[in-house]
């Protein structure tokens, strides 16, 4: 039981410490940064005059030690959400992140519920 | 059972209009709504013809300023250049021009060419400083007061319209 506890905690700390040194991709926020003045393409996908200016300053941003998320924010500060393509957790979107999980879970309850009646009926 | 499998569906109806109807309402396109009455960043550009640099401080001092981003090879700023000459006859505002990704000597033919409405004129070579502006295209131009407070942000060229609002809100 104690060595349990003790892998559970190794795994937890293991995974943690890969976390703090894992280094952020540029290309990874570039992808989802959308280009403002190409149509449907992100600023990693554009060599417009604009996405290169953009992929500059995230390399700045990067180098000041700005995490991902405070690139994405640092960028909707400047443009707007409607710059970054995964839209950002908060109080106007929130419905948007929670209903799948609400809607599996929901979907799990009545498909157990639907087979547990079932079975009542068969017996 | 079925009254409620009838709800959800209802609801889950309801909610996919709802989605809808306020994705296809929404704005998709730039807005400068989220830099309004906020204070313009922190800058630093270099003047046109010397080393030294222009920061938000140096703007303290004007009741007014516009901020207007520009290039020698941007054709819609000569169309607002006879706009920009015009205001910068106003005594209560300055103009600070931010010469956009541009060679100096195109930049100064320009100028000579068309005449030069600015008060300062100052470059930024790689683009860089008009990210922190939200700066996405040119030309354009940011009203500040002298709290350093956007009051308005124009993207694109300066309409007459434009001039006129400038003008009153300078006025007060």
């Amino acid at each position: 039981m104690n060595i349990k506890y003790l892998l559970i905690i190794l795994l937890v700390a293991s995974q943690s410490i890969f976390a703090s040194e894992k280094q952020i991709d540029p290309k990874e926020i570039q992808k989802n940064l959308r280009c403002l003045v190409c149509q449907g393409q992100s600023i990693s996908d554009s060599n417009s005059d604009f996405a290169q200016t953009i992929k500059m300053v995230v390399d700045d941003l990067i180098n000041e030690g700005l995490t991902e998320a405070e690139i994405y924010s640092f960028m909707s500060d400047k443009y707007g959400e409607w710059i970054v393509f995964k839209p950002q957790l908060n109080i106007q979107n929130l419905l948007l992140w929670i209903l799948p999980y609400m809607a599996l879970i929901l979907g799990g309850f009545f498909i157990i519920r639907l087979f547990n009646t079932k079975n009542k009926i068969t017996k | 059972m079925q009254k409620i499998v009838k709800t959800i569906i209802f609801l889950i109806f309801l909610f996919i209009l709802s989605v809808f109807f306020i994705g296809l309402n929404r704005d998709t396109n730039y807005n400068t709504a989220n830099q309004i009455n906020k204070e313009i960043p922190d800058f630093k550009v270099s003047y046109i013809d010397e080393e030294n640099f222009f920061t938000k401080n140096d703007l303290r001092k004007n009741n007014f300023t516009l901020i207007n981003f520009w290039a020698s090879w941007c054709a819609p700023c000569r169309i607002e250049h006879p706009l920009l000459i015009r205001l910068s006859e106003e005594k209560n505002m300055k103009i600070v021009g931010v010469n956009f990704k541009d060679k100096k000597e195109h930049a100064k033919k320009f100028l000579g060419e068309l005449g030069n409405p600015y008060d300062v004129s100052t470059k930024d070579m790689n683009g860089k400083q008009s990210v922190l502006f939200g700066i996405y295209g040119i030309p354009e131009s940011i009203l500040v007061n002298k709290e350093l407070i956007v009051i308005k942000k124009f993207v694109g060229p300066l309409s007459v319209n434009d001039l006129n609002y400038i003008k009153e809100i300078i006025k007060q």
